[in-house]
């Protein structure tokens, strides 16, 4: 009798993802908590991972009646090297390796915190269901019209630069083939019979004669095949498709003076992040630019983008301005989809908000895919915010705006950018 | 001994095939059938790591019904796994006809030859033979009552809702570990026999009452009116058993789920009675069967160091003073058990004599099986740990009284310890002192229909903090107020908890 040997590894791996899917509904709130957390020590560009969460023991756990430590317990332990009976010793026994060891059998109640892993599609989902995003967003791409050419096989017409060599020669040579066979059988017939018949007659014998003419117009037809034909020309051929860029670049500018606090500065990155995650599905290639002013503007890291904290006033222009320059210098080819957003609190100093719309309309949303400001305050709105007002109202498509107070305040923006070119 | 003559050496090497684990399992199981051991039929499956971790999560089962907690267990395990703190189990076996023992594919060869040797033959023949399993489980009938299981809670879960379902699966597995029998049940008696025997007990209690008022001034006596017939008659320990059939409130497709948690808790109650025993017996198993094999020049030598090299890590036992310590390692235990037991009926000393006179000398085998049959973990060890044993193991007890300031040494392995250190060391595998006793005590069925659970509180050992959210669950469960009272060794009575049932929505 042989074993039975069933080979399970082909069958569906998933069996626990249904389980898995159930816990993490369960626990959403806890984990969407650690998932904030995690969402403050990742780099923006960083969503491509899934993310290591630990939520707390005691919410999660099952509990059930057990027995605890307290009262009495008599235990038999291993490995006795010192005792006799009667002994007394200090608690804990085994100095104090302090594995809860000792007073109960049961395990004690799993109090420390419960660290999984998330996947990708989970953090996002959460990351996204914070925001209150409809699915329909989240799948949803702008298509960018740009058209790639691809190739397509190959055509009989086309321009002398697109001749395939390779294959109109191959062509010729069929055809050349093809055509010439027959004469070249009768031509091999016939020099067969001529020498045949020349160890029989002699030259200028009238048979020999007519053999001879019949081959040199065999010859003669032969040789008239073109070596190649205009019917041979094969060209490469290639087809547009339609193809989204491949490279965007996105400029973050922040305000990081002093009224710009941690809370706010929080909210500015997860829209950054937002804003990242929806060019990156979109575009291959993304650079981004961290453009960080009070009142001048540099280009720094992700890093000190995010955890420096400068004082002062604010001049926004020079950020603007900034911006400008360096798409000029580097982002100038036209191969690059301009995506722009602003995070500030609303301080400026009024003489320079009308330059910063000047700058805006002038300069920088003509290179922009789009620009998005969002204002991060729950104060009045101040003359920056007006001016840019007039913007809205002017490049409408093009530019939205945005006051923020909490995170979920992130959503409208996002679906001024979507609508765009649903 | 099995016969010598030389035979085919089985296949080397560490890459396995489905050809190589053939010839192993052929010949294990000759080897297996020379010993005599008693098996159901087997197969065995070969899974991914990851179908390992599911497995892990269901509790080994092949099919199970889907709860958030088993969610809960594969995260942890993957990430245990994942970051290399642990690794899985190299055998999942499962009590059913025929038994289903998994292999991973990441196992060599060898591991492969000692998973057969020990699930499929070893476990195998404990289930088959254990009269715990025996009486409690169905192995024929267990893949069919879990697939059965898992598509009544599915449906159940279409018609009422996930949230329902869940929330009931939550209360259930919260009693789960106080939701089986102990003993067996008497069968179900015809109305007609229990209205009779409920007459006599009333008429004998009658009786005894009458008797008391005979003694008693008559004022007194008119103020007992007669009791309000208790509920449940007897003290009921089956919690889950309890609710399914009394609970007022429960719909029948609740019954029916806790009906089905509870049938599955009673299925592994033998598994965690016997798992000294089992882990022991399977243990010895691969390691004599295979050593059988080598011994046969069946078995290179490098095959025979790495299966010897597993079988030392799994039968590790750390001393209490070590880093690794946590408890006695029941493979250790067991396998040193089973071995020990050989070794008194082949090799008897003078004090195996004086403490086992009826198995000192006797078959090995004849011995193996009675013990196999009869036994679980507390009175396998109160009967067969021999004091030779307990030296190996320098074995000692630890007295740990929180009204005491210091731990106290009551027994160690000498000529005066050996009894109270048996004695203590099987009562610590008794289930029954493990787990604290909590018995449904009272309804109150003329009043407000709530439900008293009692502890008995045996050595002053308290509850766990979690036994309010317990009591949550039951409140659920039960629709009116749940108490738990503790009863004292002295015989005093405290309340420990109170939870009132939210109110029910009435689908």
């Amino acid at each position: 009798m042989t074993v039975r040997i069933i080979d399970r590894r082909f069958d569906s791996r998933n069996k626990s993802s249904v389980n898995r899917s159930r816990f993490i509904r369960r626990f959403k709130g806890q984990i969407r908590k650690a998932v904030a957390e995690a969402i403050g020590k990742r780099g923006i560009r960083d969503l491509d991972n899934g993310e290591k969460v630990s939520i707390p023991g005691k919410d999660i756990a099952e509990p059930q009646f057990t027995l605890g430590k307290g009262g009495v317990w008599e235990q038999v332990h291993p490995g006795n090297d010192r005792f006799t009976q009667g002994d007394e010793v200090e608690r804990p026994l085994g100095g104090g390796k302090g594995q809860g060891k000792g007073a109960a059998s049961n395990e004690g109640e799993g109090m420390d915190d419960f660290a999984f892993t998330l996947t990708r599609e989970e953090f996002l989902d959460i990351f996204f269901d914070e925001l209150a995003l409809p699915n329909l967003v989240k799948r949803q791409l702008a298509r960018v019209e740009e058209y790639k050419r691809v190739r397509a096989g190959y055509t009989s017409t086309g321009v002398p630069t697109n001749i395939s060599l390779t294959r109109t020669m191959r062509g010729a040579a069929g055809r050349r083939i093809a055509i010439g066979g027959p004469y070249a059988a009768k031509l091999r017939e016939l020099e067969e019979a001529l020498d045949k018949l020349l160890l029989s007659q002699r030259e200028g014998d009238p048979e020999v004669e007519a053999l001879k003419r019949e081959i040199a117009k065999l010859r003669a037809k032969i040789g008239a095949i073109p070596f190649i034909d205009s019917f041979d020309l094969r060209y490469n051929n290639r087809v547009r498709i339609p193809q989204p860029t491949t490279q965007a670049v996105m400029f973050c500018v922040m305000d990081v003076s002093g009224s710009m606090d941690e809370g706010k500065k929080n909210v500015a990155k997860r829209f950054f992040m937002l804003l990242y995650l929806f060019l990156s599905r979109n575009y291959e290639k993304i650079d981004v630019v961290f453009i960080r002013h009070h009142t001048t503007a540099e280009e720094v890291d992700e890093d000190a983008f995010f955890h420096s904290r400068e004082t002062g006033g604010t001049v926004v222009s020079s950020a603007l301005e900034l911006m400008r320059d360096i798409v000029r210098t580097r982002y100038a080819s036209g191969n690059w989809n301009i995506y722009g957003a602003q995070a500030s609190d609303g301080d400026n100093w009024n003489d320079d908000s009308p330059k910063c719309r000047e700058l805006l309309s002038e300069s920088i949303l003509p290179a922009c895919q789009y620009f998005a400001y969002i204002e991060v305050t729950e104060a009045e709105p101040q003359n920056l915010w007006q001016e840019y007002e007039r913007l809205a109202a002017s490049h409408s498509g093009h530019f939205a705006m945005q006051r923020i107070a909490t995170v979920t305040d992130i959503y409208p923006v996002f679906r001024e950018l979507f609508r765009k070119r649903a | 001994m099995p016969p010598t003559k030389r035979r085919r050496p089985l296949p080397e090497g560490s890459e396995w095939s489905v050809p190589a684990i053939e010839q192993y399992d052929a010949a294990i199981g000759e080897t297996a059938r020379h010993y005599e051991l008693d098996c159901y039929p087997h197969q065995l499956e070969i899974i991914s790591s990851e179908q390992m971790m599911d497995a892990y999560a269901s509790i080994g089962m092949p099919v199970y019904y889907h709860h958030w907690s088993f969610g809960k267990h594969f995260l942890s395990t993957e990430n245990r796994y994942k970051r290399g703190q642990m690794g899985l189990a190299y055998e999942i076996v499962i009590n059913s006809d025929p038994c289903i023992a998994y292999l991973m594919e990441e196992n060599t060869l060898p591991m492969q030859a000692l998973v057969i040797a020990h699930a499929a033959y070893g476990h195998n023949s404990f289930f088959k033979g254990n009269h715990l399993f025996k009486q409690w489980t169905s192995a024929d009938a267990i893949i069919d009552y879990l697939v059965f299981a898992r598509s009544y809670i599915a449906q159940c879960e279409e018609r009422y809702g996930e949230e329902a379902v869940e929330r009931l699966i939550d209360a259930c597995h919260a009693l789960s570990n106080l939701g089986v029998d102990r003993y067996k049940r008497s069968p179900r008696l015809s109305l007609e026999k229990e209205t009779l025997r409920q007459k006599e007990r009333e008429a004998y209690l009658q009786a005894q009452v009458n008797d008391l008022w005979r003694t008693l001034p008559p004022a007194l006596a008119k103020e007992t009116a007669p009791e309000e017939k208790r509920f449940p008659e007897e003290p009921e320990e089956n919690l889950l058993y309890f609710i399914e059939k009394n609970a007022p409130l429960l719909e029948p497709w609740q019954r029916e789920i806790v009906r089905i948690i509870r049938k599955i808790a009673q299925y592994f109650y033998p598994q965690r009675q016997t798992q000294v025993m089992n882990e022991g017996w399977a243990t010895y198993w691969h390691f004599t069967l295979l050593n059988t094999l080598y011994d046969e020049g069946r078995l290179a030598d490098g095959f025979m160091l790495e299966v010897l090299q597993s079988h030392t890590n799994v039968i590790y036992q750390p001393p209490y003073n070590s880093n690794w310590y946590s408890g006695i390692n029941p493979y250790a235990l067991g396998f040193a058990m089973w071995r020990d037991i050989r070794r008194i009926c082949e090799a008897p000393t003078a004090e195996d004599r004086a403490w086992f006179p009826d198995i000192a000398g006797s078959n090995w085998r004849d011995t193996f099986d009675f013990a196999l049959r009869n036994f679980k973990d507390e009175s396998f060890i109160a009967q067969y740990l021999s004091p030779q044993l307990m030296r190996d193991f320098r074995f000692f007890t630890v007295l740990d009284d929180d009204e005491r300031d210091r731990l106290r040494i009551d027994a160690i392995h000498d000529e005066r310890g050996y009894r109270e250190l048996r004695q203590t060391l099987a009562d610590q595998y008794n289930l029954g002192s493990r787990e604290p006793n909590i018995q449904v005590w009272n309804v109150d069925f003329a009043g407000d229909r709530s439900l008293t659970l009692r502890l008995f509180a045996y050595q002053r050992r308290p509850l766990q903090e979690s036994h309010a959210a317990v009591l949550d669950h039951l409140a659920y469960l039960w629709g009116f107020t749940v108490r738990l009272e503790q009863q004292n060794d002295d015989g005093s009575i405290s309340l420990l908890g109170e939870q009132q049932a939210e109110k029910r929505r009435r689908a």
